[in-house]
C-alpha cells in the first residue's frame, strides 16, 4: 500500500466541487429529489400548472440552508486542518533539525519533540530526555483520559540519546502491521544489526497525544497523515435513527400514495368532464394544442395535479425536525438540574436526533460501578492469612457501627499516610507493629503488583495517577499502613518499608485484561529473592493455588462472602517464590515470545498460565464502592414509570445482589428472586422454564399465544410480544450461566423468563455479553433500550443500546465519548427521561400532527375545488401564497409550539 | 473593602464555571398556559360557540331573505334566437326577444340588475390564463409570447385587441329594461358606468395612448367573437370604452364557479325611479347575442337590492346554523356521556 505524507484532509469539498457534490448529496433525500422531480414537470407547458418559482423558492431555500451549513463546517474544517498542517516540527535531515510543516513529515522521518508539543505523527519512541528514555504523554485528545501515562523505548534506540549523528545513521528496518484502529494494539518488529526486537503500543507515540513531563523526545515516524490511528477513527459513526424517524419516512410514502390516489381521481374526473362538458365548451374555450382527446386530456392533468398539490408533501418537514431536536437537545445541555456542581460538569446532548426516543425507553441497561456507585473506592477490610479486619468491636465482642465519631486508626507513625485515608480497626495496625510476616507481606505485594503511577511534586507530597480506581485505593492504603510506594521506573520499584527505602527490580508485568481477570509482577528484592506476586478474582484466583493451602482457602472464603454479603469489592493476593533457574528460562522464552510477530498475544498467555500456578494464598482486600445519591429513589421512579431495569455488572452474584438490595432494585416485597446459575445447557434451560412456570404457569400450555406462534414457520424475524407475570419477581443471572443461556436455543427462554420479571441482575459479566444482552432485547422485543454506563467495558453496549448514555465519573471518557448523552450522576437519568424524554416525545408527536393537519388543510382545498373548476388544475390562492404558505407563513407556530409546549 | 479580596476566587479557579444559566428560557419556565380540560369549561366553550354561531347565522339568513330579488331565466323564453345563435353564419344579424314580468309590490332602494350564467366554467385553469394583462394595461407588447392562444392573432397576423378566450368570450347581450305605466312604455334609466372596481377600472385597465382611440387600436383587429371593435363598445359614452369599459372589466373578473352573476347595470334613481322600482309591469328587451345553448348554459337577467350582509347569498348565514348546531348539539352529547358517566367517577381519580 502506498505510503502517505502526513498532511491530513477531513474536509469533504473544495471551492469548485462544493456546488456539485454538495447538491448530490443534499439531492439524494426524497424529499429534495421530489421538488426537483418537480420542477421539470414544470418545465413542460403543457402540465405546469403553476408558476415555475413555486416549486423554486421553497427548494432553493431549503437547499441553500443547508447548504450553507454544509459550507461553513466545511470552512472550519479546511481552517483547522491548515491549522494542524502548518503546525512546525523538528525534522532530521541530513544530521541537521530543520524546522518542516507538519504536512511535508514522512513514514522514516525522524523528528524531535519537545515538552507540551503534540504529536505528529503515529512514531516510534526512539530516545528521550528522561532515565530510561521513558516519555509520559496524555492522550485527551485520543480517548479523553487525562491520567499520564508512560512509554518507553526499547534499551537499543534509548542509547542513541540526542546524538544526532548517530540518529542520522540510525538503519533500522521495521515491519508493523497494515494501518488500523485499534488505539491500544500495535504490533511490529525492528530488525537492527540482524537482531530482532519486538515492538509493542508500549513504544508507540500516537497522533494526538501531547508530551507531557518530558523534555525532548526522538520518534520515527510509522505511521502519517490519514494512516495514524487518530485519523484511522475518525471514520463515520453509524446513524441511530428514532423510531419516530422510520414513522415519519412511512408517513412520507404513505402521502404520496394519498398524492397519487387524489391526482389519480381527478385526472379521471378531468377525462370524464372533458369528454361531457369540455367538448362542448369548445366555442369558447378551445382544447390546448396537441390535446385530441379527453383521455389525453386527463393523463396531461395528473401531472398538472402533481404540481398543485405539492403542498401535501412536506419538503420542510425534516428541516423542521431537525430544528426542533437541536432545540430540545439544547434544551437538555442547559438544565440546570442536571448540571453536577461537584465536577463542573452539565449534561450533554451529544447526539441531536434522538431526543423524542428518550421518553419510549422500556428497558435500561444498567453498569453498577461507577453508573450506581460513585466509584470512588476505599480500603475497607481485609482478611490476612485468615483472619479478618475492619470490623471493630466493643468490649463485649459485639460488632459497632462505623459512625463519624468511631476512632479512627493512628498512622502517625508513618509520615507519609494519606491524611484522608481512614480505617478504624487497631489489630491491623498493631499486626504491622508487631512485624508480622503475612501482613508484611500482604501490604509488600499491594504496594508493588499495580500500575500506578506516583507523582511526587513536593517532597512527601505523593499523589497516585491509577488507571483502575481500585488499584488506587490498595496503593493508597499499604502507603498508610507503611508501605510506601515511592517511585517506579520500567526496571524498578521504590518502596518505602516501615521508613526503610527498598529498590526492588521489576522483571516482569502480567499485566491485567478481562479474561485473566488477575495481574502479577515478578520482582527480585534488594535481598535477592525471586517473587511473584499476583492478585485478582477469586474464582480465577482459586484454581491456581498449591494444594498446601486449602486450610487457609476455606478460612478466607468464608470471608469473602461476608465481605461481598456486605456489598464490598473483593480481591484475592498470593505470591510464590520462584527459583533462579527456572525463572532465566522462563524469562528467555517471554522474550520469544513478545518479539513474536504472529500469535504474539497467545504465546504470552500461555506463559503467564504457566508460571502463574501453585500460588501461596495470603488473603484478601475488600473495597467499598459507595452507592451515588438518589439512586435508590431513581431507580423506585423509573420503575414506576414501567421502565424494566437490567443491571450487568462484572461484580460477583452476591455483592451485585447486595447492591440491588441497596439500591432499591430488589426488595422484600418481590414474590421470588430466581437465581440461575447453572454450568450446562441443560440446567440453564430448567432453572430458566421452572422460573417461567412459576410466574406464569399458562406460558407452557400449546394454546399459549406465543408458542403458537414459535410453531409457525415464519421467516419474519419473531417479536415477543409482552407477557404479564402473577406478580413482582427478579432475577439474578451468572455470567457463566449467561453464556448457555445466549445460545441459540436458550435465548429465546431467557428473553421471555427475564422479561416478564422486573428486575435482572446479570453479575461475572464480560463486556461483550453486555453488548450481547442487549442486542438479545433488542432483537426480541419491540421496545426501546437504553444502557448506561461509565467505563470502557460498557462501550459496547452503549453503542448497541439503542441510545448509549454515559456517566462521566470517575472511569475515564471513553464511555461518554461512545455515549449519545451523557451527564454526571445516575439520579439525572429521572429528568432525562421523565422530563425532556417526555416533552421531547410529546412535542414530536404534536409537530407532526400539526404539521400533517396544516399542508393538508391546505392542500385538500385544491382537491375539493378541482371539482368545481372542471378539474382544470385551477388553483385557489396566490401563486406566492403557495410558495410560501410552508416555509414563512406557517413555520413558526408550528415551531414554537414544538419547542415551547409544555 | 480589605475583606472582600479575600472572597475573590483563586486563579485556578477563575475559569467560567460551566454550569448552564439560570434564565426562565433555559430552563424551560417560561410561563406556559395548559387549559384543564372541566366538564364546566368544556360545556359552556361548545354552548357558548353553538349561540353565538347560531345568532350570527340567524341574523345573517334574516338579512339574506330581506333581499328583494327577481330572477329571470331567458335562455328557453327566447328560444327563437337560441336556435337562431346556433347557425354561426347569422353572426352580424340581429336577433331581438322581450321578457315580461310583473312587480306585485314596490322594490325600494338601491336596485341593480344583474346577468347570471350556468354551466360557464369561467374557472378553467387554461381559461383562467388567457388573457394579456400587459395588454389591458395599454403597453404594446408581442401577444404571441402571452397564454391567449389560440385567440392570439388571425392568421394573417393582425393581433386580436383584447387577446384570450376571456375577453373573446365576453358577454355581449344587451338588455334593457321598459316600465309601463299607463298603458305607455318608458325606459327604465340605467347607469353603465360605476359597477366596477376602482382598482380594476384606474389601476389595473389602461386603454393605449393616442390622440384618439381609434388610433389607439389601429393594426388591431376585435377578437374573432366581437361584433364591435374594442373601441366601440359604448356608442354613447366615450370615456367607457376600450379597455376600460365598465362591461368588459367586470367581464374579465373571472368567477370561481361555473354558475355566477356579473353586476351589468345600476338604476339611475330619477323622476318616477327616485324611490326604486315602482309596482307594475316590466319587459326586458333582449338583443340576444351570446350562444350557450351549445355547452347547455343557461342564462338569467336578475333584479336585486342589496343589504349590509351583501346580496341574496344565504351560504354564509346557513354555515353558521350549520356550525352553531352542530357545537350545541355535541354540547348536549358531551352533557349526556358526563351524566351517564359521573358515577364511574372514581376511576378516573383512582389514577
Amino acid at each position: 500500500f502506498p505510503l502517505q505524507n502526513n498532511s491530513i484532509k477531513t474536509s469533504k469539498y473544495n471551492f469548485f466541487t462544493f456546488l456539485p457534490l454538495n447538491l448530490f448529496e443534499q439531492f439524494q433525500r426524497i424529499a429534495n429529489a421530489y421538488f426537483l422531480f418537480l420542477l421539470i414537470l414544470q418545465l413542460i407547458p403543457q402540465i405546469s400548472s403553476l408558476a415555475w418559482f413555486t416549486t423554486v423558492v421553497p427548494l432553493v431555500l431549503v437547499l441553500a440552508v443547508s447548504g450553507v451549513k454544509d459550507a461553513i463546517d466545511d470552512f472550519n474544517r479546511h481552517k483547522s486542518d491548515k491549522h494542524v498542517n502548518n503546525r512546525p516540527v523538528q525534522v532530521l535531515i541530513n544530521g541537521m533539525l530543520k524546522e518542516q510543516k507538519w504536512m511535508n513529515v514522512q513514514v522514516g522521518d525522524i523528528i524531535k519533540l519537545e515538552n507540551n508539543n503534540f504529536v505528529t505523527a503515529d512514531l516510534l519512541l526512539l530516545s528521550s530526555s528522561e532515565p530510561h528514555s521513558l516519555t509520559y504523554i496524555e492522550t485527551a485528545e485520543l480517548d479523553g483520559e487525562t491520567n499520564l501515562k508512560v512509554k518507553q523505548a526499547l534499551t537499543v534506540t534509548a542509547e542513541l540519546g540526542e546524538d544526532l549523528q548517530k540518529l542520522t545513521e540510525f538503519n533500522g528496518e521495521i515491519r508493523c502491521e497494515a494501518p488500523n484502529n485499534k488505539l491500544d494494539k500495535f504490533t511490529g518488529t525492528l530488525t537492527l544489526r540482524g537482531e530482532k526486537y519486538a515492538l509493542d503500543n508500549e513504544k508507540m507515540l500516537l497522533r494526538g497525544c501531547t508530551i507531557r513531563n518530558t523534555e525532548w523526545c526522538f520518534g520515527l515516524v510509522i505511521y502519517a497523515g490519514p494512516d495514524t490511528k487518530l485519523m484511522q477513527n475518525s471514520g463515520k459513526t453509524t446513524f441511530k435513527r428514532t423510531s419516530i424517524d422510520r414513522l415519519m419516512n412511512v408517513l412520507v410514502l404513505v402521502i404520496f400514495a394519498f398524492l397519487a390516489l387524489m391526482c389519480l381521481i381527478l385526472a379521471i374526473g378531468n377525462g370524464i368532464w372533458e369528454h361531457d362538458k369540455g367538448y362542448y365548451f369548445q366555442v369558447y374555450l378551445p382544447w390546448a394544442e396537441g390535446v385530441n382527446s379527453a383521455s389525453y386530456s386527463g393523463f396531461l392533468m395528473f401531472w398538472s395535479y402533481v404540481i398543485i398539490l405539492n403542498t401535501v408533501v412536506p419538503i420542510s418537514l425534516y428541516v423542521s425536525v431537525e430544528i426542533i431536536r437541536l432545540g430540545n437537545s439544547f434544551y437538555i445541555d442547559w438544565d440546570r438540574k442536571m448540571y453536577y456542581p461537584l465536577n463542573d460538569t452539565p449534561a450533554q446532548a451529544r447526539t441531536t436526533t434522538l431526543n423524542e426516543e428518550l421518553g419510549q425507553i422500556k428497558y435500561i441497561f444498567s453498569d453498577k460501578t461507577g453508573t450506581l456507585t460513585q466509584n470512588i473506592m476505599c480500603f475497607n477490610k481485609c482478611s490476612i492469612n485468615g483472619k479478618s479486619y475492619g470490623d471493630v468491636y466493643d468490649m463485649s465482642g459485639q460488632r459497632i457501627e462505623i459512625n463519624e465519631n468511631t476512632e479512627k486508626v493512628d498512622f502517625s507513625y508513618n509520615p507519609l499516610a494519606d491524611p484522608k485515608f481512614a480505617f478504624y480497626d487497631h489489630s491491623l495496625v498493631e499486626a504491622v507493629k508487631l512485624n508480622d510476616i503475612p501482613t508484611h507481606r500482604f501490604f509488600r505485594l499491594l504496594s508493588l503488583c499495580h500500575t500506578v503511577m506516583p507523582e511526587e511534586k513536593k517532597e512527601g507530597n505523593l499523589v497516585y495517577q491509577a488507571q483502575s480506581p481500585d488499584e488506587g485505593a490498595l496503593v493508597t492504603a499499604a502507603r498508610s499502613f507503611g508501605f510506601v510506594f515511592r517511585a517506579r521506573t520500567p526496571e524498578t520499584i521504590t518502596v518505602v518499608e516501615m521508613g526503610e527505602t527498598k529498590i526492588y527490580k521489576l522483571l516482569a508485568i502480567l499485566d491485567f485484561n478481562n479474561v485473566r481477570k488477575r495481574m502479577s509482577v515478578i520482582v527480585r528484592s534488594p535481598e535477592g529473592d525471586l517473587t511473584l506476586y499476583c492478585k485478582g478474582a477469586d474464582t480465577i484466583l482459586y484454581e491456581l493455588l498449591h494444594p498446601s493451602c486449602n486450610l487457609l482457602k476455606g478460612e478466607t472464603t468464608e470471608h469473602l462472602n461476608e465481605f461481598a454479603g456486605e456489598g464490598l469489592r473483593t480481591l484475592v493476593v498470593a505470591y510464590k517464590s520462584l527459583e533462579e533457574d527456572y525463572f532465566q528460562d522462563w524469562i528467555r522464552r517471554h522474550h520469544e515470545a513478545s518479539t513474536a510477530l504472529e500469535g504474539r498475544e497467545d504465546k504470552l498467555s500461555e506463559l503467564y498460565e504457566e508460571i502463574e500456578k501453585d500460588l501461596m494464598l495470603l488473603g484478601a482486600t475488600a473495597i467499598e464502592d459507595k452507592l451515588q445519591d438518589g439512586v435508590p429513589q431513581t431507580i423506585e421512579t423509573l420503575a414506576k414509570a414501567n421502565i424494566k431495569i437490567w443491571v450487568l455488572t462484572g461484580d460477583k452474584q452476591e455483592t451485585a445482589m447486595n447492591i440491588g438490595y441497596s439500591c432499591n432494585l430488589l426488595n422484600d416485597d418481590m414474590e421470588d428472586v430466581f437465581i440461575i446459575e447453572g454450568s450446562t445447557s441443560d440446567d440453564v434451560l430448567n432453572e430458566l422454564r421452572n422460573a417461567r412456570k412459576k410466574m406464569k404457569p399458562d406460558s407452557f400450555l400449546d394454546s399459549d399465544e406465543i408458542n403458537i406462534q414459535f410453531e409457525k414457520p415464519s421467516k419474519k424475524q419473531i417479536i415477543i410480544p409482552d407477557e404479564q407475570a402473577n406478580g413482582v419477581y427478579g432475577l439474578v443471572i451468572t455470567g457463566h450461566s449467561l453464556a448457555y443461556a445466549l445460545e441459540g436455543n436458550l435465548e429465546l427462554e431467557l428473553v421471555r423468563t427475564a422479561c416478564m420479571c422486573k428486575v435482572v441482575i446479570c453479575c461475572r459479566v464480560t463486556p461483550l455479553q453486555k453488548a450481547q444482552v442487549v442486542e438479545l432485547v433488542k432483537k426480541y422485543k419491540k421496545a426501546v433500550t437504553l444502557a448506561i454506563g461509565d467505563g470502557a467495558n460498557d462501550v459496547s453496549m452503549i453503542k448497541t443500546a439503542h441510545i448509549g448514555v454515559g456517566i462521566s465519573g470517575q472511569e475515564g471518557m471513553q464511555a461518554v465519548l461512545s455515549s449519545d448523552f451523557s451527564f454526571a450522576q445516575f439520579r439525572y437519568l429521572q429528568r432525562l427521561l421523565l422530563v425532556h424524554g417526555r416533552w421531547s416525545y410529546i412535542r414530536m408527536c404534536k409537530f407532526l400532527k400539526y404539521f400533517f393537519y396544516k399542508n393538508f388543510a391546505f392542500t385538500l382545498v385544491h382537491f375539493w375545488y378541482g371539482f368545481f373548476s372542471g378539474f382544470s388544475a385551477q388553483t385557489v390562492y396566490d401563486e406566492w401564497f403557495i410558495t410560501l404558505y410552508n416555509l414563512v407563513y406557517t413555520s413558526l407556530p408550528v415551531l414554537g409550539m414544538s419547542l415551547f409546549d409544555q | 473593602m480589605k475583606n472582600k479580596t479575600s472572597f475573590l476566587p483563586r486563579e485556578g479557579e477563575a475559569q467560567p464555571s460551566r454550569c448552564p444559566d439560570n434564565s426562565a428560557f433555559k430552563q424551560q419556565r417560561l410561563p406556559a398556559w395548559k387549559p384543564q380540560l372541566t366538564i364546566a369549561s368544556v360545556l359552556s366553550s361548545f354552548f357558548l360557540t353553538g349561540a353565538f354561531c347560531l345568532t350570527v347565522g340567524v341574523c345573517l339568513v334574516l338579512s339574506a331573505n330581506s333581499v328583494r330579488e327577481i330572477q329571470i331565466d331567458y335562455s328557453d323564453k327566447c328560444s327563437d334566437c337560441s336556435k337562431f345563435r346556433e347557425n354561426s353564419s347569422n353572426w352580424n344579424k340581429e336577433c331581438h326577444c322581450s321578457v315580461n314580468f310583473t312587480l306585485k309590490e314596490d322594490i325600494l332602494g338601491d336596485v341593480f340588475m344583474y346577468y347570471g350564467l350556468q354551466n360557464f366554467y369561467q374557472n378553467h385553469r387554461r381559461y383562467v390564463m388567457s388573457r394579456s394583462d400587459a395588454q389591458l394595461l395599454g403597453r404594446n407588447v408581442n401577444i404571441q409570447r402571452s397564454y391567449c392562444a389560440p385567440f392570439s392573432t388571425y392568421r394573417n397576423g393582425t393581433p386580436m385587441a383584447p387577446c384570450g378566450a376571456i375577453a373573446n368570450s365576453m358577454f355581449n347581450d344587451t338588455i334593457d329594461l321598459f316600465y309601463s305605466r299607463n298603458s305607455s312604455l318608458i325606459q327604465v334609466p340605467l347607469l353603465r358606468t360605476g359597477n366596477s372596481w376602482w382598482t380594476d377600472k384606474n389601476v389595473k385597465f389602461r386603454n393605449p395612448e393616442s390622440y384618439n382611440l381609434s388610433s389607439a387600436f389601429a393594426g388591431t383587429a376585435r377578437p374573432p367573437y366581437w361584433q364591435k371593435p374594442a373601441y366601440l363598445l359604448d356608442e354613447e359614452d366615450e370615456r367607457n370604452n376600450g379597455y376600460v369599459n365598465d362591461d368588459f372589466i367586470v367581464w374579465m373578473r373571472v368567477s370561481a364557479f361555473a354558475t355566477f352573476r356579473n353586476l351589468y347595470r345600476r338604476l339611475r334613481r330619477v323622476r318616477h325611479f327616485a324611490e326604486g322600482l315602482p309596482a307594475g309591469n316590466y319587459t326586458f328587451w333582449i338583443s340576444y347575442n351570446f350562444p350557450v345553448a351549445r355547452f347547455k348554459g343557461r342564462k338569467h337577467v336578475i333584479l336585486s337590492t342589496v343589504v349590509w350582509s351583501g346580496g341574496s347569498n344565504p351560504f354564509l348565514g346557513i354555515a353558521y346554523l350549520v356550525s352553531g348546531t352542530a357545537a350545541t348539539l355535541t354540547g348536549f352529547v358531551i352533557t349526556g356521556i358526563h351524566l351517564k358517566l359521573r358515577k364511574k367517577k372514581t376511576y378516573f381519580q383512582r389514577q
